[in-house]
């Protein structure tokens, strides 16, 4: 039990103790830190300083990814292998890395055979999708790799803003966070002189919904933990930007932090909160410094930490568990749990963080926030449409010839943001686009005169999700594609309700054996059984959109995976609408769906 | 006070802060659930008591939403069968659910095909026998979270077993995979007595079960040794 000398780990976690359980997500993160790893006997150590139970510290370093429990040096690759980086080579560089750079050594410390120095992992997205392919090296970036180059470079990753408009992005790229160049938080000052109510009115006339994907209004958001009765409530921002083309929330943090504590500031004045978290997923540790300094710079000049608003923000790090976005799942992360998802209700406006009323928005919609007040609703909705006020952003990826952040106003066509990033990379034609990200669903050409809103995508079946624009050129097998997804929220699903549970590695199973071309007879019905099944009663927003990609592509584009109505697809889900993609008239399950339920093993179709 | 909602066409009327579950059950309207247990604190996560509710877009779980006043309920649409079935037919296709009787008979009444997903990835762990109280088998295991909950707050406060792995490849498990005597178990049952799938089962039943004599098993010696 000694090989480990736990001295430098007291000292490493004593400030953890006072926050008890809410405190293993750090203390873990700074025990890895220390030893490479999770050892047994550091695992112990841990538990009796916070008084946490052996078996919950266990389930808790088995649940996220990048915790280990097996013999490891203190150096970790995170090869990105998703979506983004799958079209750039990511399985070459993957194999590159493992010939060249994974470093073993034979450890004196009674391990049986050789430990890695540094391992090589993968990431299912480290949203650093524009600058793909990407690898995390320990926690700094590597992008655009070459690997006919064997210099490589490594860092904060550069920051690519496009756009017709400059509100969120104003200081984006401007290569300075400091509060001086931000100016004072003018949003705030203005809040001040206004009554809490009044600000929650300001964000409701603004008609801002949130931008992490549900689209949820943020001031009737804000009105209910408001209205909730509680002498300690949470204001969260949710930086645990993990859906597959998403790096928007990465460029506003590291190039204007400051925006996003103003607008925490604006929120926990309107619902009298005094307690602030940035939840940042694990894999952006990069941008750790710059959310203290600006923290630091913010206190010193009196907005946080007492002053006129008595609030304060700290900082917690994910650890690689893509259901974490979720609100709740979140919550249950940062008590140092698992991160399983609660049931709804009680929502979080009434039953958040620690069961305390607590507002909880995305990184994007927080920078709305000092916009609104600032210039007040009415000015704000002059960007934008009647139901989309604002600007947006967008994150262009894949085979596109201009990649990157872009602002643009609600109301522009999809076709014309697609214009304005030079089109299809190479002189390419294109094939399809993913909108709003894994979690969101295919379009093709005939969606380019789609504006831009809420209002529009929806009544085409389309998602806005969290402005996820991942182009794919007609080069592409979408078979693999369309498989990679599966392996996503197979690996990501938490395993706690049924639905996602099986449904995501059912779905898997069949998505590799349609993207070899060896279907069986009747896996679409399968695929459609069990798509529709996650949609309709899985219990987090995980499993309801884990197969909303999956059966867009079936819908687009039948031939592809070699179906007939005679195989048993079935073009439209009978009974509902709840698949976005599959909106229109319902349809009885076909007679031959149900006759070709059965598998036959030994015909298999192509 | 009462509230009269309508599940099925039928009207009934209960105490308002009822769930849905218990109003149907309390009128004679039998609504499937795996994970509900009486004595846990309901998760929601089999999700075979969904239910379609008049105006809500996604189905929902009858254990723990509450009936309200006017509310109008369908407990076997189309959705709702749809649902059930193909839940019960990735639970066939991924432990054994020979020793579950419920399961079996919901077979028959959803007509699910236990073949439906051919060449499927089973959940298959090999049985545990470390301990003189109990065997574990967690390739019977359905993931109801029961044992895990009465362990710890729900009624002994043992916290002797977790959860290891994630989503699918998710099971119970100890501190580091230690042997149960190593743990915090007290060896109270109150986890065999809630386990509906004969995942967790006494070890003299399971003995019994396999052919051994009630003297036999009383003169063994099923302390800390292995067996194999």
């Amino acid at each position: 039990m000694s090989e480990f000398d736990l001295e430098p780990l007291q000292s490493a976690i004593e400030k953890y103790i006072p926050l008890g359980r809410s405190g293993l997500l750090p203390a873990l993160h700074a025990a890895q830190q220390l030893y490479g790893w999770l050892p047994e006997s550091v695992s112990i150590a841990i538990a009796r300083s916070l008084r946490i139970p052996l078996a919950d510290i266990h389930g808790v370093i088995e649940f996220y990814s990048m915790f280990t429990n097996k013999p490891s040096g203190k150096s970790t690759i995170h090869v990105c292998t998703g979506l983004a980086c799958s079209l750039k080579r990511a399985d070459d560089i993957l194999a590159h890395f493992r010939d060249f750079r994974l470093q073993y050594d034979t450890p004196d410390r009674g391990f049986s055979g050789p430990v890695p120095v540094r391992r090589i992992e993968t990431s299912p997205c480290l949203g650093l999708c524009e600058l793909a392919p990407a690898a995390l090296v320990d926690d700094q970036a590597e992008t655009l790799i070459e690997l006919d180059k064997d210099q490589y470079a490594l860092g904060r990753p550069i920051s690519i803003v496009y756009g017709t408009v400059r509100m969120l992005t104003s200081n984006c790229g401007n290569g300075t966070t400091l509060l001086a160049q931000y100016g004072g938080y003018s949003g705030l000052q203005k809040a001040l002189t206004m009554r809490p109510e009044q600000v929650v009115q300001e964000v409701k006339a603004s008609g801002l919904v949130g931008r992490g994907g549900a689209a949820f209004p943020t001031g009737i958001k804000w009105e209910g933990a408001a209205q909730a009765i509680s002498k300690q409530k949470y204001v969260i921002c949710n930086a645990d930007e993990s859906e597959p083309g998403t790096f928007k929330d990465r460029i506003l943090l590291l190039d204007d932090p400051h925006r996003v504590i103003e607008g925490m500031c604006i929120a926990a004045y309107a619902i009298r909160a005094g307690n602030g978290i940035i939840f940042l997923r694990g894999e952006y540790a990069y941008i750790l410094p710059v959310l203290e300094q600006a923290i630091e710079e913010s206190r010193a000049a009196g907005y946080l930490g007492g002053g006129a608003l008595d609030f304060d923000i700290e900082i917690r790090l994910g650890a690689g568990a893509y259901i974490c976005g979720e609100e709740t799942a979140l919550f249950e992360s940062i008590e140092g749990k698992r991160g399983f998802p609660r049931v709804k209700p009680p929502f979080p406006t009434t039953h958040g963080l620690f069961n305390l009323p607590t507002v909880i928005n995305n990184v994007e919609t927080l920078c709305n926030v000092p916009l609104i007040l600032r210039d007040g609703a009415l000015e704000y909705r002059r960007l934008g449409t009647e139901k989309s006020p604002g600007s947006k952003l967008f994150c262009l990826s894949g085979d596109i010839t201009k990649p990157g952040l872009y602002e643009i106003p609600f109301g522009l066509a999809l076709g014309e943001l697609f214009e304005m990033a030079g089109g299809v990379s190479n002189g390419g034609s294109l094939k399809a686009i993913l909108l709003g990200g894994a979690a969101g669903a295919f379009a093709d050409s005939s969606s380019l005169h789609v504006p831009l809103t809420f209002e529009d995508l929806r009544s085409a079946g389309l998602p806005l999700g969290s402005g996820v624009v991942m182009v794919f050129d007609e080069s592409r097998d979408l078979r693999k594609v369309v498989a990679g997804l599966g392996e996503f929220f197979a690996h990501e699903s938490c395993g706690k309700c049924y639905p996602c549970q099986m449904g995501t590695q059912r779905q898997k199973e069949i998505l590799n054996r349609l993207a070899t071309g060896n279907p069986y007879p009747a896996d679409i019905a399968r695929l459609q059984d069990i798509g529709w099944t996650m949609t309709d009663s899985s219990l987090c927003g995980l499993g309801q959109t884990a197969a909303s990609a999956v059966l867009s592509a079936i819908n687009l584009w039948p031939g592809l995976f070699g179906l007939t109505e005679q195989n048993g697809y079935e073009p439209r889900q009978p009974g509902t609408d709840s698949v976005r993609a599959q909106k229109g008239k319902t349809k009885k399950p076909s007679k031959s769906a149900k006759t070709s339920r059965r598998p036959n093993r030994s015909k298999r179709a192509g | 006070m009462t509230i009269t909602l309508t599940i099925d066409g039928k009207e009934i009327v209960v105490e308002s802060g009822s769930t849905l579950l218990e109003a149907a059950r309390a009128n004679g309207l039998d609504i499937p659930a795996i994970c509900y247990h009486e004595a846990t604190s309901p998760n929601a996560l089999c999700r075979m008591c969904v239910v379609e509710v008049d105006g809500v877009k996604l189905l929902q779980p009858a254990c723990i939403l509450e009936a309200r006043e006017g509310m109008k309920v369908q407990t076997r649409s189309e959705r709702v069968l749809r649902a059930r079935r193909t839940i019960l037919e990735m639970l066939a296709s991924t432990m054994d659910l020979s020793e579950t009787d419920s399961i079996q008979e919901w077979f028959k009444e959803y007509g699910v095909d236990v073949q439906r997903f051919p060449d499927a990835r089973p959940r298959r762990p090999e049985l545990m026998d470390d301990n003189p109280m109990y065997i574990r088998d967690y390739s019977k295991c359905l993931l109801c979270w029961r044992c895990v909950q009465v362990c710890a707050e729900d009624a002994q406060y043992t916290y002797a077993i977790n959860f290891s792995g994630r989503g699918y490849d998710t099971q119970i498990g100890t501190f580091f995979e230690k042997p149960i005597p190593e743990t915090t178990c007290v060896l109270c049952g109150q986890c065999v007595g809630v386990c509906p799938t004969g995942a967790l089962k006494g070890k003299r039943e399971y003995l019994l079960e396999h052919g051994y004599t009630p003297q036999e098993i009383s003169v063994m010696n099923t302390g800390r040794k292995k067996r194999r």
